[in-house]
């Protein structure tokens, strides 16, 4: 079990600050996350709600058919909803174009090592926890 | 402000005629009022959220933050701040105990009026509401900023929490069995289906279900559309004439753990005028999970 590479930056860059620093971070990543494809606009429904996050988020899972099936993440947040967004675009830097096996080898638990537990706490986090499940599970429905 | 001797005197009440007809209309402020006041001598404006990172996107021009999560709970047991944690908190926004405090933030209000509720533990003597909150702020194009606040740190007393008069633990829930409950979560969650919903472990509770003898009134019927609070006759026929609440009533409001039941404190002590109402903060997620307590399953209310 190891992080993708972009993932374990991620991961080194928020431990290597504090909780202060940490949230800016995360505010930072949630104004990067790209906006939904076009193609997504007038399909909202295929993609999947993650109840888990406090604001609505709408999460959709493509695997490639090559080589190492790589894996393409959308998500669609509000704006008013800038923790969701940030915990999307972790997702999204640390995961996006990876390979299937890649993903389903995080560990459940990465996001414990972001160190966002005191900065946001732990109950936010429950969030960030259920996009990853929901992501392996989409992951393995389109691998297995 | 650090610097100044004098007390700055609370602010003037916002005369506006719908709040006039709420039976503590000092309690809240319109977007109209708050802009007309805006940096005033003695006035502090605060955002509390649901999402923590909400207010760095842009918030009211001169209002700091308060976020309850990391913030106002106890970082160990499960409880409040301490009087000395509360009045750093306080103080490092420039807050004294006499400052006018005004409280807004997202989702209708609701955790600002749980902010509200803490303060008030606190004895905080004159703290508002903005009526209709953020959205209303930001739908009427009123400026945000995201420059911080300048603060000068003022000194705030340390005051000792009072919990006797508007918070419930479990032990006063058991001996209040009987007499008038909310339960202001949603209807899934009053009759006890949410927690059987598959892959949604999030309730934290091993048992569903309501308080016995609770009235099931979702928390957000006492907002309109724009945010802002109904008017007190659309109030009083929800809590009054259709749940049969009494102002003179004994009340205990809960919900998952007490923050959607402060916007019902809310709106029965200071909107509707009712004397006694308890917020039971511990709520379903310590209710739920207690051993040998009653619990009612399904739609109807149920008895002791």
């Amino acid at each position: 079990m190891s992080l993708p590479p972009q993932l374990a930056e991620l991961v080194d860059d928020f431990s290597a600050v504090g909780p202060k620093d940490r949230l800016q971070m995360l505010l930072e990543l949630s104004r990067e996350l790209p906006d939904l494809p076009e193609r997504f606009a007038d399909r909202a429904e295929s993609m999947e709600q993650v109840h888990e996050c406090q604001s609505p988020l709408f999460l959709a899972v493509e695997v490639g058919d090559g080589g190492e099936r790589p894996v393409h993440l959308f998500f669609s947040a509000p704006p008013e909803a800038p923790t969701t967004r940030g915990f999307a675009s972790i997702m999204y830097t640390g995961l996006d174009g990876e390979p299937a096996a890649t993903v389903l080898d995080v560990p459940d638990d990465f996001y414990t090592d972001l160190g966002l537990g005191e900065a946001v706490s732990p109950l936010r986090l429950r969030g960030i926890a259920a996009m990853l499940a929901r992501i392996k599970n989409q992951v393995r429905a389109a691998t297995g | 402000m650090a610097g100044t001797t004098l007390a700055a005197m609370a602010l003037p009440n916002d005369t506006d005629p719908k709040l006039a007809e709420y039976a503590h209309p000092e309690r809240l402020v319109t977007t109209g009022w708050l802009a007309e006041h805006l940096g005033d001598e003695g006035l502090a404006v605060v955002e509390s959220d649901e999402d923590v990172l909400l207010y760095e996107t842009g918030h009211i021009p001169g209002a700091v933050k308060v976020d309850w999560h990391t913030e106002l709970n106890d970082p160990v047991t499960r409880d409040y701040v301490d009087g000395a944690r509360f009045a750093e908190i306080m103080g490092e926004r420039g807050i004294t105990r006499d400052t006018t405090i005004v409280v807004y933030g997202d989702k209708n209000n609701w955790w600002a009026a749980y902010a509200l509720w803490v303060f008030s533990l606190f004895g905080h003597a004159d703290v508002r509401l903005l009526d209709g909150g953020r959205a209303k702020w930001a739908d009427e194009g009123r400026e945000m900023t995201t420059d911080a606040p300048k603060i000068d740190a003022v000194d705030y007393p340390v005051v000792e929490r009072d919990d006797s008069k508007i918070r419930a633990f479990k032990d006063d829930v058991v001996a209040h069995l009987g007499s008038p409950m909310v339960d202001v979560r949603s209807p899934q969650e009053y009759s006890g289906e949410k927690l059987h919903m598959p892959d949604y472990p999030q309730e934290g509770a091993v048992r569903g279900g309501h308080i016995p003898g609770a009235a099931s009134v979702p928390w957000a019927r006492a907002a309109a559309d724009d945010a802002t609070f109904k008017s007190r006759a659309e109030l009083e026929a929800i809590y009054q004439d259709e749940q049969g609440l009494k102002p003179s009533d004994d009340v205990v409001a809960y919900c998952r753990i007490g923050e959607r039941s402060s916007h019902t404190w809310f709106v029965l002590t200071h909107l509707l005028g009712f004397d006694t109402v308890r917020n039971y903060d511990g709520s379903w997620t310590e209710w739920g999970n207690a051993v040998r307590v009653p619990i009612v399953q399904g739609s109807e209310r149920g008895s002791a």
